[in-house]
Order: C-alpha cells, then structure tokens, then sequence
C-alpha cells in the first residue's frame, strides 16, 4: 500500500550529513578539531543560489523541520505548519535548510558524540557553545552548500535569537530576519528557569557529572522535572486552564502524594517522560547556556541600537500577546533598537491563546502574516 | 489613492524621513517610498491592515497610538503624519505633543465638527449628526473626540505650536474660494501641517 503524503507536505526527506574537518574557533577558548552537522533540505536552489532560506531551531528542536522520514512516520517535522508548497515558507520558491545545531544530540556532534581524541563520549568534556558559534558553523554548512548569502535566516525562539545573531555577525549573508517569540537576551526570570532545569539534571544522581553514558545509565528524573518545568513557562495560563482545568483523572481524591491525580499532572508526566527518553542531558544543559549568555548588545555597552548599527538586514518581528517567556515586551525591544538603528522592520504582535509555544502553531493571522512577508522576499 | 493622501503627499518633501501614525493599508507610506525616496514607519493596530502593509513592503510596526510614542526619540523624523485619526485617540492633546517632539513637521487630517451640515443637524433635529461620511452613532463610535477647526487651532496655539498650512476641503477633498473663506463652516476635513515649538519652517523645504 503506498502512502499518499499531504499536498501541502515537502513529502518525504532524507537527512544528510556534513562533514568538517577545519578547526572551529569557539567563543568558550576553546575550538572543535572536527565535526559533523546533519541537515535536512526542502525545495529547489536556484541557479543564482539567491532563494535559501535558512531555519534555526529552538532549545529541544533538530534538523527535521518539514517532511516526513518513512511513510509510516505518525507526525511530519516540528514546524510542517509553516515549511511546504503554499505554505508560509513555500517550498515552491525558496530552498530552505533546516539542520540540527552543533552540540545537538538528533545526528550533529554533540555531548553524546564520540570524542575523536578519546574514543570515548564527549559528555560533559564538550565545549559550551554560544549563539554566535553556532552562527559560524552555520555560515560553514552555507559555504559547503554554495549559499553566498540567504534570502532569509527564520527562527522561533532560541532560533530567533541565532537569527538576529547572523545578521549582526555576517550582516552582508543575510537579506531577511524573521525574528518569532525571542528576545534581544534573557531576563533574569528566564535564566531563573533554566536554572532550575539545570539543577534537576545536575543534582540527579545518575547524571555522574556528565559522564553517564559511560556508566549506561541516563539521568531520567533529572532530564523530566527540566522539562517538566520548562513546558509550563512555554503554556499560557489560559491555555491550560482550557486544556485541562482542574479536570481529575478519576472521579475522586486519594488523599496522598503519589497519585496523579489533576489531568495537568498526568500531562506534564508524560511530556517529561517522554522527552527524557529521547534528550541527552548535557545538550540540554548546552542549550540552556547558550540562551543564558546571549546578550549580542553587550559588546556595545548594552545600546542594541550600536550593536544593529551595521546590519543589512531587513526584519520581521513577530509575538504572541499570551507568550510570557518570551513577552512581546522582549521583541518591542528588538523593534525599537532597529528603528533607532533606521532599519527596515516590520512588527506584528499576534493575538494567540497559546503561550510561547504559539510560534508553532498555524493561527490564521500569523499565518497570514508570515506569508505576506515571505512572499515581498525578492529571490 | 485616497485623495487626502495625494494631498499631504505632495506637502512631504522628497527623501524625508515620514512616520505615519495610523498608517492604514500602508497607502501613503509605499507610494511616498516609490515616488518620492521616502522612507520611514507606519503605526497601525487593525490586523488587516497590518498584514496588507506587510504585503506592500511598507515598515508596519503594530502599536497603539494611546500609548504614546515613548519608543521614537526627539526630533528623529522630517514629518510626522497622522490622517483621519485625531477624533479616534484617546488623548487627541498628548498625541499632538508627542507627534511635536517626535517629528520636525506634523501633518494631521480630521473631520471637522463645525462643518455647516453638522450644525444643522444638530440645530434641526437636537440629536448627534449621522450621515455617510460619519456613519457612527454616538454610543457607539471610533471617533471619540471630535472638534471644530477653531478647537484645533486653539489647541495648537495652546502648545504653542505654529500652523504653516490649513486646508479645508469637502468630503470628495476638494476645495474651492467659499471654503478657503469659511473654512469652520464651509470644510468637512481639515488638512494641517503644523510646525513643531522652537523650529523654523526654513528647516524643512518643501
């Protein structure tokens, strides 16, 4: 029986790899003597290479942005609302790259890689990494491509802030930033968060200080309270209250601790256990760094104004009224830096239920929104 | 193009920078941009509208102008233009002042109150003018601050603020000598171009 993919669908996608073997030069001190990023491509380059779009993924994301692996693959990539024919980032027009960061554990070198030098994981002997290096082996894989400069670079999120980040680091490589749900750097109620991911993964005792792997075994608990809690902050208040209320999974109260008892629970469990079979540890942690040192405006004294001076870019900012991880307050900031800098920016703050997970989700006006600008991108 | 536009379009110097508040569908912005090396920002709240400046290109930036213009600096745009939206704002006085720090030359358009047909309405009939052009009931009504030409010229020279322009027109925007006579009685919608506080109209050469 052959299965017939949406219309709307890139279809099926086979990932690829990249291998590079010139030193990377990390903002840590320290540089990667190799590594491998695994990335996955969606449309057509033309003959000019001036339709490349590239897609920067957030905190848990990867490379598997459109499309599906098999046939049989029950859910198609994370951002399918947005990436395909007719859709926002139309596959008919633009040839979009979407790979997993270094650092990453879905096929890039990363923590749970082997260590050339030692034969042994990386754990928790991987260099930490910044936004902006992962800007610099980005630019590396649009070399290996043959993509001189991209029509646009897309991000939600973290991936936001690597989108800003390229068009500060290569402003000549960039035509168009779509800024969504991100933030110019993170307050210190967004770094009090990952903080206290991080402890449930450091202080879990299987996590070994990074070194499980060797020892077989993975610091579930730790990994599940992190994304337990992370999950929240990327929900609205209204959003679960209507997803589950105080809905109880059975008609009455145990009167103990460890039942699940509110619908709420039993949901924050599974993502949580769900997400700690499949996350390494020490790229969360990786990640969570990445977002915590992100601050591009600090090299200009804190004036984001300065720091955009000498972009070329032209922007498309975009929140969600409900998102309090990243509060349209955060991209206003962005907004208003790029017209004290005299950029072209277009602002658009969406009203969505959703949270900050709403970048995710196709609402009509964003959706709309989206579409407009992609469709003004001269390719 | 909306006939106020053209106007206020030919009253905008040639690659100044414009900030246009309430920009609507972008109509003004995109045409000064492709004829008249303009650049600049529109403000703008309505959804459709918004996404319909995205599509022509023109810098929307989503903001309400009743929260003021906190985020523009000093002095940091050639004109300041707000069309058909003075009546709509909450604060039509500290919008106006905002638009004076803001911009070296503003550029407003509102319905005027005053207008002959307004008053018979109201003489005759003792009840809220409603007719085509101002289709609202009183209840119920965007325009939450109307005003007479001699309401606005007596704000502007409250805040000091120099009228270099006035044009009063009917509701097609045309005008002709009994308007330019009677302008109070005789003009639907003013058209103004005001001159910031301690700026001289030399500065800006139209």
């Amino acid at each position: 029986m052959s299965t017939v993919f949406p219309e709307d669908s890139v279809g099926l996608v086979t990932p690829q790899l990249a291998q590079f073997d010139e030193p990377l030069a990390l903002a840590c001190g320290r540089s990667l003597a190799s590594y491998e990023l695994i990335y996955e491509t969606y449309g057509t380059l033309n003959s000019s290479a001036s339709n490349a779009v590239l897609i920067c993924h957030a905190l848990s994301g990867h490379h598997h942005a459109a499309g599906f692996h098999s046939p049989n693959d029950r859910k198609p990539g994370w951002w399918d609302s947005c990436i395909g024919p007719g859709k926002p980032i139309d596959t008919n027009r633009f040839f979009v790259v979407s790979l997993n960061n270094l650092g990453g554990c879905n096929g890039s070198t990363g923590p749970s890689s082997i260590n050339p030098a030692t034969g042994k994981p990386y754990g928790a002997d991987f260099p930490v990494l910044t936004v902006e290096d992962w800007v610099h082996s980005q630019a590396r894989l649009a070399d290996r491509l043959g993509i001189g400069q991209w029509a646009a670079v897309i991000g939600g999120s973290l991936g936001g802030m690597q989108a800003l980040q390229w068009t500060i680091t290569y402003p000549d490589r960039v035509r168009h930033c779509l800024d969504i749900a991100s933030a110019p750097k993170l307050s210190a109620q967004n770094i009090a968060f990952n903080e206290v991911a991080r402890q449930a993964i450091l202080t879990d005792p299987e996590f070994h200080g990074g070194s499980f792997q060797d020892q077989g075994v993975i610091p579930k608990r730790g990994l599940m309270l992190a994304r337990m809690v992370g999950h929240i902050t990327y929900l609205s208040d209204d959003s679960m209250g209507e997803k589950f209320g105080r809905e109880l999974k059975s008609d009455k109260l145990n009167y103990d601790f460890h039942s699940v008892e509110f619908q709420v629970e039993s949901y924050l469990r599974y993502q949580g256990e769900e997400f700690s079979g499949r996350f390494d540890a020490n790229t969360y942690l990786l990640m969570t760094k990445a977002l915590d040192y992100f601050d591009p405006a600090a090299a200009h004294g804190g004036d984001l104004a300065a720091t955009l001076a000498h972009v070329k870019a032209d922007y498309c900012v975009m929140s969600f009224t409900t998102d309090w991880r990243f509060s349209p307050a955060r991209s206003r900031e962005i907004v208003d830096a790029l017209i004290a800098a005299r950029k072209n920016v277009c602002y658009l703050d969406i009203d969505s239920p959703y949270g900050h997970d709403a970048f995710l989700i196709p609402t009509p006006r964003y959706i709309t929104g989206f579409t407009n600008y992609m469709n003004r991108i001269v390719c | 193009m909306r006939a106020d536009l053209e106007i206020i379009q030919d009253w905008i110097p040639a690659g100044s920078r414009v900030l246009d508040l309430g920009c609507g569908t972008g109509e003004l912005l995109a045409s000064l941009r492709d004829h008249k090396q303009v650049s600049g920002y529109g403000l703008e709240i309505d959804p459709d509208n918004i996404a319909q400046c995205v599509a022509k290109g023109v810098n929307v930036i989503e903001q309400d102008l009743d929260k003021g213009l906190g985020n523009f600096a000093s002095n940091s745009f050639d004109v300041v233009v707000m069309t058909q939206a003075l009546q709509a704002v909450e604060y039509p006085d500290r919008i106006l002042d905002e638009m004076l720090r803001v911009g070296r030359q503003c550029i407003i358009t509102f319905p005027n109150f005053g207008h002959w047909r307004c008053r018979w309405y109201l003489a005759t009939k003792g009840r809220m003018p409603v007719s085509d052009f101002m289709p609202y009931t009183w209840y119920n009504t965007p325009n939450i601050h109307f005003c007479t030409f001699e309401d606005f010229e007596a704000l502007c020279s409250e805040r000091r603020a120099q009228v270099l322009d006035r044009l009063a027109v009917d509701h097609l925007h045309r005008h002709g000598w009994a308007s330019k006579l009677w302008p109070n009685l005789l003009g639907e919608i003013g058209i103004y171009r005001v001159n910031s506080p301690g700026l001289t109209d030399h500065k800006v050469a139209v």
